[in-house]
């Protein structure tokens, strides 16, 4: 349920900015979950009996059982290798924070610098992965560093475009404020641009944790290709190559659910420690 | 009884002893003090000017069409004289709130010129309380303190954050966030950063514009308060006339980024006063409602209407 679909009234504890779910909260937190269960169940049904009536092999299209079955019976496997992929995930997107802050910060204090190097940025963003990553391995080799490379390539840019716009939509008050008492260019930038733009980093963060997922199993593909490495994408093309349609599956549901975590871990993380930033006063 | 409210300043500069804070030091007549004098005799102010603000103007981009230029404000002389509270009233749009970032600073002037004689501190008060949402109020106060001095922030200025709260009465949410505050004191809040750098002048632009009408009048009462404390000088911007009125000793009427009238304001009372009549009282009285009439029938002349 969207909160577009209430009425004002039904909206006001959602808003309120007290902290802890209400009870209302409670019980739409409930209901929501109720109802993504219920689409999910409905969808699994769908699926098994359409698989049935046309009576499909098992190669092209298993049903839901067998891809649980697969999946469970692979279970170390599949566990061992989504780590892997979610580790290189996380640390991509962690070094693409480390790498837009500081092009954001670098971009914030000279608009030469931003008008000259901007447009590379969204270079980033056009250049396909799948392009880039075959000479990556070229450079890089058949390693764990050439995946997290190819992550952050694809992560960079929502996060840069974010940081950067934040650093720079500072109110007209508050830069009043700071001009007023004579800040200093580091003053400012400290105690007024980074903190609003922490809210920004974060909604680039959670756009560039599914990129990054994305990212890290593309390059797997191709690193898997010559070394003993163990990632999501290395698993799916060796099953692939085996005609395992019910573990790819499997595995492919497993890589979305590391996108899920992934996000929810950026979530946690700016709820915790960067909550007093988000809000508005 | 007009004679005994005319405003503050008049009467401060009546009971002033001779000699005392008239004369300037003596210069030599070849210093460049003199010379400058001399040069350009329209410097010569009052000695107890806090703002003089001479054929300032300021010139946006705008307009009907490209390279059109819009004067927000129009070659204006004003002097704002220390230890008054000036009123700049108008319509949206009239200059008034330009006027006052140049005094303040933060906006630079065409042409003409805008000095601080007695080079004090100045503080300012936006329409909005404009806090950092992810400070607590005690460090959204001490926040000037800090911009200021670099190196001896810390200690003495969460103290003089703490006193300066202590003054809007809020000294209890010190450890709250701005979100967990209601409009009222948020503006408190906002009040007390303004003073906890101890201002020589203070600029507030529509402070309670946003606030309901009893909070409008608290407010204004505080800041009458506060006033009569530090003897700072006050430029208020509104366009409420009858908070001009009773938030002023002087009321000046803009248009189109002109001064239309300079107006003493026979209902202001003294800063040395000590006996508190009620805001709400003084609206009653017939002086007020008489110098309503004035201020508002100034406006729609300036207004052409």
């Amino acid at each position: 349920m969207r909160s577009s679909d209430r009425t004002d009234n039904d909206r006001l504890p959602e808003t309120s900015n007290k902290p802890g779910l209400n009870h209302r909260g409670w019980q739409d937190a409930l209901f929501s979950t109720l109802s993504v269960t219920v689409v999910a169940v409905f969808g699994l049904l769908v699926w098994h009996l359409f698989v049935r009536i046309f009576d499909l092999p098992k190669i092209l299209l298993p049903t839901p059982g067998q891809v649980a079955a697969a999946g469970w019976q692979r279970r170390e496997e599949l566990l061992m290798a989504s780590w892997v992929t979610f580790y290189a995930a996380a640390v991509s997107l962690a070094v693409a924070i480390l790498i837009g802050g500081v092009l954001s910060i670098i971009f914030s204090q000279s608009r030469m610098l931003r008008r000259a190097f901007f447009p590379y940025v969204i270079f980033l963003q056009t250049v396909p992965i799948v392009a880039i990553a075959p000479l990556l391995i070229i450079w890089s080799g058949y390693e764990f560093r050439t995946t997290v490379i190819a992550a952050v390539i694809i992560c960079l840019f929502p996060i840069v475009n974010n940081i950067t716009t934040g650093l720079q939509s500072c109110r007209t008050e508050h830069r009043d404020l700071f001009r007023l008492y004579g800040a200093s260019r580091l003053q400012t930038l400290v105690r007024l641009q980074i903190p609003t733009s922490i809210t920004y980093l974060l909604l680039g963060a959670r756009i560039s944790s599914g990129l990054a997922v994305i990212g890290a199993i593309v390059a797997e593909f191709f690193v898997s290709n010559g070394s003993v490495y163990v990632g999501l994408g290395a698993l799916m093309t060796r099953w692939q190559g085996l005609s395992q349609t019910d573990a790819l599956i499997a595995a492919l549901g497993m890589s979305t659910l590391l996108g899920l975590a992934l996000f929810g871990l950026v979530n946690g993380i700016g709820w915790l420690f960067f909550s007093r930033y988000t809000r508005v006063d | 009884m007009y004679w005994e409210t005319r405003s503050k300043w008049l009467r401060r500069s009546q009971s002033t002893p001779p000699g005392v804070g008239i004369h300037p030091p003596v210069y030599p007549l070849w210093s460049p003090f003199v010379l400058n004098l001399i040069q350009n005799p329209e410097t010569i102010s009052s000695p107890k000017a806090a703002v003089t603000i001479r054929q300032a103007t300021v010139e946006f981009a705008g307009g009907r069409r490209a390279g059109d230029r819009v004067k927000a404000v129009d070659n204006v002389d004003l002097d704002v004289i220390s230890g008054e509270r000036l009123a700049l009233v108008g319509q949206s749009g009239c200059g008034k709130t330009t006027l006052l970032r140049v005094i303040a600073g933060l906006q630079q002037l065409s042409s003409g010129r805008c000095e601080h004689p007695g080079r004090g501190s100045t503080s300012f008060v936006f329409q909005q309380p404009a806090l950092l949402p992810w400070r607590r109020v005690i460090d959204n106060v001490s926040l000037p303190l800090e911009l200021q001095n670099r190196k001896h922030a810390g200690a003495a200025a969460k103290d003089a954050a703490g006193a300066a709260l202590d003054e809007v009465e809020l000294r209890d949410v010190a450890s709250r966030f701005p979100y967990q505050l209601s409009g009222g004191m948020k503006m408190r809040v906002s009040i007390a950063r303004a003073l906890v750098t101890r201002p020589d002048l203070l600029l507030l632009d529509e402070p309670f514009a946003a606030l309901d009408d009893l909070l409008r009048t608290q407010l204004g009462g505080l800041v009458t308060r506060l006033w009569r404390l530090h003897h700072f000088t006050i430029v208020l911007v509104t366009h409420n006339i009858a908070e001009a009125i009773a938030l002023s000793d002087r009321v000046c009427v803009m248009h189109n980024g002109q001064i239309n009238a300079v107006l003493d304001n026979p209902v202001a009372r003294s800063g040395d006063e000590t006996e508190s009549v009620d805001e709400v009282d003084v609206r009653r009285t017939p002086e007020f409602a008489a110098f309503y009439g004035v201020v508002s029938d100034r406006l729609r002349e300036a207004a052409g209407r």
